[in-house]
């Protein structure tokens, strides 16, 4: 992801190019008037899985609806392909909405409509023959496992397999952007990853450009490239995954990577927590690190090269888009002596540190 | 019961099942697209007619509200117009049809109301046109509850075709009254009413039988 110029030509590897994008909700009823998108810009690279985070309400979900035209923007432009989507009229817009797929959170299968008949629906919708909605359903049910279904109803079938039928649907009229729309948020956590794995093999496969928004910090970990953070329609961090993940800056992000498991605290440790050390206190320390920090035997060397004491409180070893990481905090003297050796190992060996806070 | 009352009663009854069938039909046909329109027009929705919408659902319910028996003599010269007279099975079809499209409108925009917007939604990603989302997925999805729909209104027909018995319209309700109320005819009156019965539960039955047939949704896994 890069940071959108302000002029009229995107970048040529731009699937999705949000340039100063608003959207404002007139007043209505009991609802008064809302901003839901605050001058957002922001492109999506041709190829790439990009994650959009935020909390409910943050405009994610309006962010996403820019794009295939489902919903209008007030102020700015949202280009698709180089094409200015807002300025279509409703014919080149069905034409866009072809080429686009997209996924839900709740699936929005016909339930009158086998599975067959669902992902033939977006290819009876563009006029295409029976024939070839044969010859083009069969390999998409292929794809997402499901072949053996073909006859059944979506109430027949789990959370999981009827996304997965929500995907072949999207994929259908063989798009070159997919749309997710909290696809995972209704599924349990082990559907979840066949899910994300599906989009990640649809990703490296078919080179489709997917944007998925979530709500998830987990889902944006498991396969996206590149992630944006969204707080009160505006975004307020954006990066590589890998980076974002590892040095958030902003406290949206943090709050919402908090949610991880490994990142967090024990309570009976956070509780304990002071700002200032007294004498004989120990320091609480986060270590990150990534790439080839992350493989060498870093704490029986630290314990060698501090030569005190050191306890792990807590950790985690993962993999953001496929790159090693860990987080560790520990615990050690809070004495200069102790204190300015460890310092010096963590610089020696590249390892990004945050103290936390003191405990007696 | 002498042949002749037996033969009346089966006359009655093709006659009945005549007015119903014709009105039913006639009926659904214009009240099926009024239905939808009233399902669709609303602001925001596939066809913004928010005005047209309410003048229509004004129209709707006006119609809805006249008792049925008024709605008959109210609209005789219209039905002398339109068949020629006033009396008969021919002539009750006129006020049973223009019951019936209020009826059917309101069952018929209530079962498309009821479908999640999400498919709306989805359909419209796919770059559905209105007039495809309608007939792909709106009238698909809402088949169960259309077939109801259109079995309620069978039903409550049969009960208003014995309604324009009251005034010369033929059919079961006609010869009941004639019979079996103004000759004194009680066991007549209990063959109309059994016959009735009878109609109804056959309706009701065969809706309900279809009606399930379609309903993928609810089906056992």
């Amino acid at each position: 992801m890069s940071v959108s110029a302000q002029s009229a030509t995107p970048p040529a590897d731009a699937a999705v190019v949000f340039d100063g994008v608003s959207k404002h909700f007139p007043a209505s009823g009991q609802s008064g008037a809302f901003t839901a998108l605050d001058t957002v810009s922001l492109t999506v690279d041709r190829g790439s899985i990009t994650g959009i985070i935020g909390r409910s309400g943050a405009g994610k979900s309006t962010l996403i609806r820019l794009v295939n035209g489902l919903e209008k923007p007030t102020g700015g432009k949202v280009m698709v392909d180089g094409v200015d989507v807002g300025a279509l009229d409703e014919a080149a817009l069905r034409s866009l909405r072809r080429n686009v797929g997209m996924i839900f959170q709740h699936f929005n299968l016909l339930s009158s409509r086998t599975v067959f008949g669902n992902v033939a629906l977006p290819l009876e919708i563009s006029g295409m023959d029976k024939r070839a909605i044969e010859q083009r359903v069969r390999p998409l049910l292929d794809l997402v496992g499901l072949a053996d279904k073909h006859g059944r109803y979506p109430a027949e079938l789990s959370g999981g397999q009827k996304q997965r039928i929500g995907i072949a649907r999207a994929l259908a009229t063989e798009p070159k952007l997919l749309l997710s729309d909290e696809a995972t948020s209704a599924l349990d956590p082990e559907t979840t990853q066949s899910i994300l794995e599906l989009l990640k093999r649809i990703n490296a496969e078919l080179g489709l450009t997917v944007l998925l928004i979530t709500h998830e910090m987990e889902v944006v970990k498991a396969v996206t490239s590149d992630v944006a953070v969204i707080d009160h329609g505006r975004i307020v961090e954006r990066g590589h995954t890998f980076d974002v993940f590892t040095h958030p800056k902003h406290e949206t992000t943090r709050a919402l990577l908090s949610g991880l498991p490994g990142s967090k605290l024990p309570d009976a440790v956070a509780r304990a927590l002071k700002t200032q050390p007294a004498a004989g206190d120990r320091a609480v320390v986060r270590l990150t690190f990534f790439g080839a920090a992350a493989e060498k035997p870093l704490i029986s060397q630290l314990i060698k090269s501090v030569g005190a004491e050191v306890n792990i409180i807590a950790g985690t070893i993962d993999e953001i888009g496929g790159a090693p990481y860990g987080s560790l905090v520990v615990a050690y003297g809070a004495d200069a002596e102790t204190s300015g050796r460890a310092e010096r190992f963590f610089v020696e060996n590249g390892l990004v540190t945050e103290v936390l806070g003191y405990v007696a | 019961m002498s042949p002749d009352i037996l033969l009346r009663i089966g006359g009655a009854t093709v006659d009945t099942i005549y007015m119903v069938a014709v009105a039913g039909l006639i009926g659904s046909l214009i009240g099926l697209p009024i239905g939808i329109f009233l399902a669709t027009s609303g602001k925001g929705e596939l066809f913004p007619a928010p005005t047209l919408n309410r003048i229509v659902g004004l129209i709707v319910n006006a119609t809805r509200s006249t008792p049925f028996i008024i709605l008959v003599v109210a609209i005789i010269p219209f039905t002398r117009l339109l068949t020629g007279t006033s009396i008969g099975t021919k002539a009750a079809i006129v006020p049973l049809t223009i019951a019936t499209i209020p009826f059917v409108a309101r069952l018929v925009e209530a079962a498309i109301r009821e479908i999640d917007k999400g498919l709306i939604e989805a359909a419209r990603a796919m770059g559905a046109t209105p007039m495809q989302i309608i007939f792909k997925v709106l009238l698909a999805e809402a088949r169960p509850a259309l077939t109801l729909a259109l079995t309620m209104t069978a039903v409550s027909l049969i009960g208003y075709s014995a309604m324009v018995g009251a005034v010369g319209g033929g059919g079961l309700g006609d010869l009941g009254i004639r019979y079996g109320y103004q000759r004194f005819m009680p066991d007549v009156m209990l063959v109309v009413v059994i016959v009735l019965i009878v109609l109804v539960q056959l309706v009701q039955s065969a809706g309900d039988g279809l009606a399930r047939r379609f309903d993928k949704k609810n089906r056992k896994t």
